[in-house]
């Protein structure tokens, strides 16, 4: 009885999650069409399926193949910078005794805290002032911004697992607290800063309102952004078909972090969440 | 921002390392100082990209100031905050958004903490499960929006097919209330796993000892859940409830791809959207940033005093 409640709530939770993943797979083998003309309705692509045409047409697009090198390009980067930002935060604040630890926690979870939209506008006057608006850079800023809090917490909360005996025998033996940081801290935490940086590079690669506000051409607009402005040939129904091949095409490097770091990013997502 | 952790910085972890006496001060300001120039950069960016946007918000606010002249920006003091908060469309708005918040995060509660009960127990398949849950979790938010948008529409979609009181030819995106269903089912979707990820945390810090100890007292399944699992992890519960609101409140993206703000569906964020990159009045969405803004600092208190009096009246039972 327990066993079959057990196995039912599996089936639940897995369909709750991947049964909008397939049926958007699905609608990305539709006929353009068929989705237009609402002839194929069905969960599946019945008489409508065309293979692979969609994700030519889509892959073909020079805007959308833009996008992809965008938010590959604008998410790497800013990742890169802020878990290097924050690697150096967490362990100051795990580690060291300073003036002014309280006032970067506030500042941290504020930010966490803080509605994006609300920036929207002075940035967009802002970077439009000093010629951000629209790069790469325009873009890696606020998302260092807005990834620093997440990963600041994450990383903190790895460090407090290290074996610190090992940093005070670096340093018994001669080291400095920076050589002690660098030569016996920096590999013991490798793996939590790896988890931090999966989680900031979903943050930037879900990203929209900065996407869509502080970009206007295919100079630095993401994918998330692209997906929104995407006109088919005819602009007053939204290409479905080729949306749903787009779609599939952005998830597909989520999925693969995914499916290689699943253990890591619960582990991230869940370390230290209930302890004080 | 759909993707925040809630691990909390060590602030109590060993401290640093001590020397002899006549070393302390030297080496305390050695200490102090290397702290400082760890978090520096990190503070400055951090800054960088809130804290002048937003005081330049607040200037910004007390001008009549448009993209379309620029010219002709005049200083005219409170009259863009009196103008919002006295316009119907505004406290709408507010209304709109908080409906989103509060039904979005009941359901989601509800719904996670049953998934988290699921991959607490669950001994086979973990790795299985463990990747799916992630799967809604990473996606683009942008992507589920289009998901369950094509999916609700009458001419291509499966879901009026499949409900069976719904006709076939109902439109979703035609009245106010489905259509912030459909928002909020996409929001749920999307949002939940995060939720049950959480709860799993804190599900994990109940002691199974003293679940047993129920049991052996003849304590039912469910009494055993009231009395015993959910008192115990109230922290985690209040941690992924503030969190998720938070973020509930800020809801945007959703909107954006389903109904573009149309039938009634409009929140806060897309309205302060809206109005300083859509139709170029920087003064007045820069009002609405700052009521926005304070609105957010609002609920963060309301939650935080909620939960303390529900925390004193579980205590006091």
């Amino acid at each position: 009885m327990r066993k079959i409640g057990l196995v039912a709530g599996v089936g639940a939770v897995l369909v709750w999650c991947l049964l909008p993943v397939v049926w958007i797979i699905s609608l990305s083998f539709k006929s353009q069409a068929a989705v237009s003309g609402g002839t194929d309705p069905g969960f599946l692509p019945l008489d409508s399926f065309t293979g692979f045409a969609n994700y030519a047409d889509v892959l073909a697009d020079d805007q959308f193949r833009r996008a992809i090198i965008n938010s590959i390009g604008i998410s790497l980067i800013a990742t890169l910078l802020s878990v290097m930002i924050a690697t150096l935060a967490a362990y100051a604040i795990a580690r060291l005794e300073f003036k002014g630890k309280k006032l970067v926690l506030t500042t941290a979870l504020a930010i966490a805290m803080f509605p994006v939209v609300s920036l929207v506008s002075p940035l967009f006057d802002l970077w439009r002032t000093i010629g951000l608006y629209d790069t790469w850079p325009g873009l890696i800023l606020p998302y260092m911004s807005f990834t620093l809090p997440l990963a600041i917490w994450t990383l903190s909360a790895f460090f407090r697992e290290i074996p610190w005996e090992m940093e005070q025998a670096a340093q018994v033996d001669g080291a400095t607290s920076w050589q002690a940081f660098r030569k016996v801290i920096v590999p013991l935490a490798a793996p939590g800063v790896f988890t931090a940086a999966i989680l900031t590079f979903f943050f930037a690669w879900n990203d929209f309102v900065f996407g869509i506000t502080l970009t206007s051409t295919e100079n630095a607009r993401p994918i998330p952004a692209a997906l929104s402005f995407f006109v088919g040939p005819d602009p007053f129904q939204r290409p479905a078909g080729l949306l749903a091949a787009a779609a599939v095409v952005a998830t597909i490097p989520i999925v693969l972090i995914v499916l290689v770091f699943q253990r890591k990013i619960v582990a991230g997502l869940t370390s230290g969440a209930v302890k004080g | 921002m759909t993707s925040a952790t809630v691990a909390t910085p060590a602030t109590d972890a060993g401290k640093g390392p001590k020397s002899a006496p006549p070393e302390v001060s030297d080496r305390a300001r050695h200490e102090n100082r290397l702290g400082q120039r760890l978090v520096a950069p990190a503070v400055v960016v951090m800054l960088v990209v809130t804290a002048f946007p937003i005081m330049r918000a607040l200037y910004l606010s007390l001008y009549n100031y448009s993209l379309t002249a620029p010219e002709d920006r005049q200083f005219i003091g409170l009259s863009n905050y009196l103008t919002a908060l006295t316009d119907t469309l505004f406290w709408r708005d507010i209304g709109v958004t908080v409906l989103y918040m509060v039904v979005t995060v009941a359901i989601e509660l509800v719904i996670g903490f049953a998934f988290a009960l699921v991959m607490h127990r669950v001994i086979f398949a973990r790795g299985l499960i463990r990747t799916s849950i992630l799967i809604p979790y990473g996606i683009i938010t942008v992507v589920s929006g289009f998901a369950w948008q094509f999916a609700f529409t009458y001419q291509n979609g499966f879901v009026n097919g499949w409900l069976p009181f719904i006709e076939d030819d109902f439109n979703w995106f035609g009245d106010p209330v489905p259509a912030v269903i459909a928002i909020m089912v996409s929001e749920i979707w999307k949002t939940t796993p995060f939720m049950s990820l959480l709860l799993l945390a804190g599900l994990a810090q109940v002691s199974e000892d003293m679940v047993e100890a129920a049991k052996v007292d003849g304590a039912t399944w469910w009494q055993r859940l009231w009395k015993v699992i959910l008192p115990n992890m109230k922290a985690a519960i209040m941690v992924a409830v503030l969190f998720r609101a938070l973020d509930a409140y800020r809801i945007f993206d959703n909107i954006f791809v389903m109904t573009a703000g149309a039938q009634g569906t409009e929140s806060i964020s897309f309205l302060t959207y809206r109005q300083s990159i859509e139709q170029f009045q920087l003064g007045m969405g820069s009002a609405l940033a700052v009521l926005l803004f304070l609105s957010v600092l609002l609920v963060a208190f309301l939650i935080v005093k909620m939960f303390k009096v529900d925390l004193a009246q579980a205590r006091g039972e």
